[in-house]
């Protein structure tokens, strides 16, 4: 279970107050709301980048104590962004990015099979790419430590419908074999009433 | 008011080793007080097409056809003509990500007055037709929000009047009333008699906005017609698939990947993916002539 509780966070002003939100293994939880309603901050608390002012954040009952660089539980939380361009190192190939967070190629070729990028694609670095071959780069590398639970920020926003589709479709298979728990961040409500088991809708900021 | 007339367009780029085949003979008009959605996944040349037509293509680029806007073929003339009498007077820009599009270090006012001034507009009226209140225009680039500084790169397309828009993927990471809005002000727009040519892979937002929707599949129009007959019945394989993965339709992708621009079968492009292909597809389909045209020899 990764949960959320009272949360309060921002950067200088806080952006959400006291919010909880849980994901159960094996769910899809949507997450909805205008611009500035918090959607990616809470995200980004979640996925331990961003420490919150006030709250906690549990991982498989086990209360968070570092967040970004002195987060132990990193790796048990997978990430995805809206711009797969800003994600991945422009030096890098296809191939090295997702071998990054393995230390080793060993995995590389069974996880592109999985997001369907041919072998002439892994040898391309991301100028090389379109936007939607390079956000399945970013899935294959977000699965490459078997993450327990997946938080996809705005992951399809990119995307076209046909690539959407089959992105989903590789996250579901892959939380019907691991049981992984997750968070899908999107604008799109139709999008999230047909992806996600149920839906948490952040209100609109209070002005300013 | 003027048409445009894109003329069997091909766009090209050498690279060590490889042509990349980007564009490759398209053809469509599009009138004044009409509104043509280029759709397609990413990838496929829609915005290349864009940056042909604006002169914006980089250095190794070869194009071929031509791309007329009244008496001025665009892809003939030069950066001078295209910079003193086209862009910003006759066609107007709405960029991807407008935010990185503004010059950071100077206001959003400081920007439209200049273009207001240089292409004869009036800078005020620009800003309160674009929905934009007196004090965002105060604000630097980052301190808009997506929506603010959409309706900033809105008004500065359209300071200067010009009769035709393109609009490069506006609608990409604005929530959903913002895109309502911004399609509500293309309508208006094109009931004013401009022409827009909206480039997207928002296929919901091509289908409530445009007039015609033109798919475009590895550099082709693979079919062109009315927007809800391409979206609702499509007859090229690859428009129905794109259309039938949406998530309130079946939610399943076309199966298999789009070919690289650098090795292009030699007939259909699609015939790899496409389930109905057959020895006939070896040879490439040509585009038929109808108000709902496809390129397709086995039309659904």
């Amino acid at each position: 279970m990764l949960t959320a509780k009272d949360v309060t966070a921002g950067y200088s002003a806080p952006v959400i107050t006291g919010v909880s939100l849980t994901v159960q293994p094996g769910r899809t939880v949507g997450l909805a709301g205008p611009s500035g309603s918090g959607k990616s901050t809470l995200a980004r608390v979640l996925a331990l980048l961003h420490k919150p002012f006030a709250g906690t954040v549990e991982i498989d009952r086990e209360t968070v104590t570092g967040f970004r660089f002195k987060a132990s539980q990193r790796t048990k939380i997978g990430v995805l962004f809206q711009q797969p361009r800003l994600s991945v190192d422009p030096r890098f190939t296809l191939r090295q990015a997702i071998a990054e967070p393995l230390g080793g190629q060993d995995r590389v070729d069974e996880l592109a099979e999985l997001v369907m990028l041919t072998d002439d694609l892994l040898g391309r670095r991301p100028h090389e790419v379109s936007d939607g071959q390079l956000q399945r780069a970013c899935l294959a590398r977000a699965l490459a430590l078997n993450p327990r639970y997946l938080i996809c920020d705005e992951m399809t926003t990119m995307l076209d419908a046909s690539t959407t589709a089959a992105l989903v479709g590789v996250i579901r298979s892959y939380q019907r074999d691991s049981g992984a728990g997750v968070l899908a961040i999107s604008h799109d409500s139709t999008l999230l009433t047909r992806w996600a088991d149920e839906t948490v809708r952040l209100s609109a900021p209070l002005p300013r | 008011m003027v048409n445009l007339e894109i003329d069997r367009v091909s766009v090209r780029f050498a690279l060590k080793g490889a042509t990349v085949e980007a564009v490759n003979d398209v053809s469509l008009r599009i009138r004044p007080g009409e509104c043509v959605a280029l759709v397609g996944e990413s990838g496929c040349g829609k915005t290349v097409l864009a940056s042909a037509l604006l002169g914006f293509l980089p250095g190794n680029a070869e194009t071929s056809g031509s791309a007329r806007l009244g008496d001025v073929d665009l892809l003939a003339a030069t950066d001078h003509e295209l910079a003193t009498t086209i862009r910003g007077r006759k066609i107007g820009l709405i960029p991807q990500s407008p935010a990185s599009h503004l010059t950071p270090v100077r206001t959003a006012r400081s920007q439209l007055e200049e273009a207001a001034k240089v292409l004869g507009g009036d800078a005020g009226e620009a800003a309160e037709r674009a929905g934009l209140l007196p004090e965002h225009l105060d604000r630097y680039p980052h301190e808009l929000s997506g929506g603010m500084a959409q309706r900033v790169a809105n008004a500065l397309a359209l300071v200067g009047n010009p009769p035709l828009l393109i609009a490069d993927e506006p609608t990409t990471g604005l929530d959903r009333d913002l895109v309502d809005g911004l399609l509500d002000e293309f309508r208006r727009l094109v009931d004013d008699g401009h022409a827009v040519l909206l480039i997207t892979h928002d296929l919901a937002a091509a289908h409530k906005v445009a007039d015609r929707i033109a798919v475009m599949y590895a550099g082709r129009i693979v079919e062109v017609g009315p927007a809800h007959q391409v979206l609702d019945n499509a007859k090229h394989p690859y428009a129905r698939g794109l259309a039938n993965a949406l998530p309130e339709r079946d939610f399943l992708p076309v199966p298999g990947q789009p070919p690289l621009l650098t090795h292009l079968p030699a007939g259909c492009a699609f015939a790899p993916r496409c389930e109905q292909a057959t020895a006939i597809c070896e040879d490439r389909p040509v585009l038929t002539d109808d108000p709902h045209a496809v390129a397709c020899h086995l039309p659904c």
